[in-house]
């Protein structure tokens, strides 16, 4: 399996995912 | 001078230091990476020589500025950020990110740039090792840059879209 961080887009889809969970973990905190 | 006025100060120097900060980060990840890997032998001792460690230079020193006057434009709710107690929780998410980042900056991506760049002996093996590390950890902060960068925002523009 290749490491998404080896591409300049896995990278970026990696953050957005990221973002989405930790947006839900946040939302459901406040 | 007013609080508040201190604050906007505060702001600003955490906004310029942190467009310093994630631009040399987006330009290592977007530009450097791929220009290195192109370049001849030649053009990278240069580029090895003058330009990476002034990049570096710059990219360090912002990122330890920007977190500075972040902490600073918290203030007397730096505690209630970073345990992510109420509203807090959306710029204390900002917050524990970009310290993992300034963390990832000087731990890892620091030491490990100053072996591949010859500023401390190491072998062409652990240079190689290195780099792959400094590489992984830089890519790691473009992934945290992404979410940062919301819930920065969202902490003064976007709460709106939070559940509260």
């Amino acid at each position: 399996m290749t490491n998404p961080l080896d591409s300049i887009w896995g990278t970026i889809i990696s953050g957005f995912v990221l973002t989405a969970v930790l947006y839900a973990f946040i939302d459901a905190l406040v | 001078m007013e609080g508040s006025t201190i604050a906007l100060f505060f702001r600003w120097g955490h906004l310029l230091a942190g467009i310093v900060w994630i631009g040399l980060l987006y330009y290592f990840n977007f530009v450097q990476v791929p220009f290195l890997k192109a370049v001849s032998a030649e053009g990278k001792t240069e580029a090895f020589k003058h330009l990476v460690p002034r990049a570096l230079n710059w990219f360090r020193w912002a990122a330890l500025a920007t977190w500075l006057f972040g902490a600073a434009l918290l203030g007397a709710h730096f505690g209630d950020a970073f345990m992510l107690k109420g509203q807090y929780a959306i710029i204390g998410m900002g917050a524990w990110l970009g310290t993992i980042m300034l963390l990832n900056v000087w731990g890892i991506i620091w030491p490990n740039q100053k072996r591949v760049l010859g500023l401390v002996p190491a072998s062409a093996d652990e240079k190689k090792i290195c780099a792959r590390r400094a590489f992984l950890a830089s890519r790691t902060n473009t992934v945290l840059s992404i979410p940062m960068l919301l819930f920065m925002a969202a902490s003064t523009h976007g709460i709106a879209l939070f559940n509260q």
